[in-house]
């Protein structure tokens, strides 16, 4: 299926690089829904423990983590072709753009007069 | 992949359609499936891009207040029942893996491991809001709904709700910063119901998918609608991935 010279060829013959339907096998989400349940297990677990700060950012990470597994396995974005993988990363670019620029706006505010 | 390729080698096993012609459901607009399968892709990511930015907009409220009146919506979160939040959020991980299955299905061309697949999805996502409805429930039942009904007593006298007040033994609130529980609720209800109207579109269209599924309109090659209403499904499921830990996980020690 993922043969180096099936996809030599199409290039040659000056297609743009299309992409080969990736059939992600049941193992794999196997595996990856697994990951996800430990992960929730995990971040209940560490919620029990008081670790002050540090609280919301592991919480945070795993939840990032988790997500991240399921945008690019459950989702295919790994098996994609760059424009997908690119609408993606420009997504979620953009939407961190928007969060900076809001909580620089709302730290600011009042800067010097606390 | 284009057809010359398979040809030259002489692969019939991955010549899915009959060469020089095109299957039925190429639009003629495209030149191959694969450009057609490529751009409705496209297509849906944009969608989801712009719910990115709808749901967005609410996880950045809740940032914002949530530092801005930071031991009310400690407080109120201590109102969420982390028991009731884990079974949802597994549910929800389980019917994800289920519509990954059903997409590989799908593309296998099983027709009754489609059907299950989206059977034991909708199944869970009914699951899910029945939990969902449950904690609401309690919800009404306190007078933590925003509203003309809202009542802040558990707030300014804890003691008033010996379960909550026995597990975190929260202190009294001043007035003013008590009813600023209401906006806490008040995005927790928004949050969590956008989230559920998500969801209860997509068992909708699920409802809908299965019997298709059952005539065999999704395995005949054309997997694309499975395909794109997987990545919606899984979309909802990463959404409910950051408001599990956000609103019932992260104020447990403050």
């Amino acid at each position: 299926m993922n043969e180096q010279n099936q996809h030599g060829e199409a290039e040659q013959q000056g297609h743009q690089e299309e992409h080969e339907h990736h059939i992600v096998s049941p193992l794999v989400y196997l595996a990856i829904v697994g990951v996800l349940l430990v992960g929730t297990a995990l971040t209940v677990w560490a919620s029990f423990i008081d670790l002050g700060p540090w609280n919301p950012v592991i919480a945070l990470g795993i939840a990032c983590t988790k997500a991240t597994l399921v945008v690019l396995f459950f989702m295919h974005v790994k098996y994609s072709t760059k424009l997908t993988k690119l609408t993606v990363i420009a997504g979620l670019f953009t939407f961190m753009a928007l969060i900076g620029m809001t909580l620089t706006d709302y730290i600011s505010r009042a800067w010097g007069r606390w | 992949m284009s057809d010359s390729p398979a040809i030259a080698h002489g692969a019939p096993t991955e010549a899915e359609h009959s060469h020089g012609e095109h299957p039925a459901y190429q639009r003629h607009h495209f030149e191959t499936v694969e450009q057609q399968a490529d751009a409705t892709n496209f297509a849906m990511w944009l969608f989801l891009l712009t719910e990115i930015m709808f749901f967005g907009g609410l996880f950045c409220a809740y940032l914002i207040f949530r530092n801005w009146y930071y031991p009310a919506f400690v407080a109120a979160s201590h109102q969420l029942n982390v028991g009731w939040g884990t079974a949802n959020t597994a549910v929800l991980i389980t019917s994800s893996f289920t519509m990954a299955m059903g997409v590989w299905c799908a593309e296998m061309r099983k027709k009754s491991g489609l059907v299950l697949s989206l059977v034991l999805t909708f199944v869970l996502g009914l699951v899910f809001l029945g939990i969902k409805t449950i904690e609401y429930h309690e919800k009404w039942e306190k007078h933590h709904i925003p509203g003309l009904h809202y009542s802040m007593q558990n707030f300014t006298n804890p003691q008033s709700d010996p379960d909550t007040y026995n597990e975190y033994h929260d202190k009294p609130m001043a007035l003013d910063m008590a009813r600023h529980t209401e906006l806490y609720f008040f995005l927790y209800f928004a949050m969590t119901g956008m989230h559920a109207v998500h969801m209860i579109i997509g068992i909708a269209i699920l409802g809908f998918m299965i019997f298709r599924a059952r005539a065999g309109a999704y395995t005949t090659g054309h997997v694309t609608f499975v395909e794109n209403f997987g990545l919606y499904w899984h979309f909802v499921d990463i959404i409910w991935i950051f408001l599990f830990p956000l609103l019932y996980l992260i104020s447990r020690h403050q």
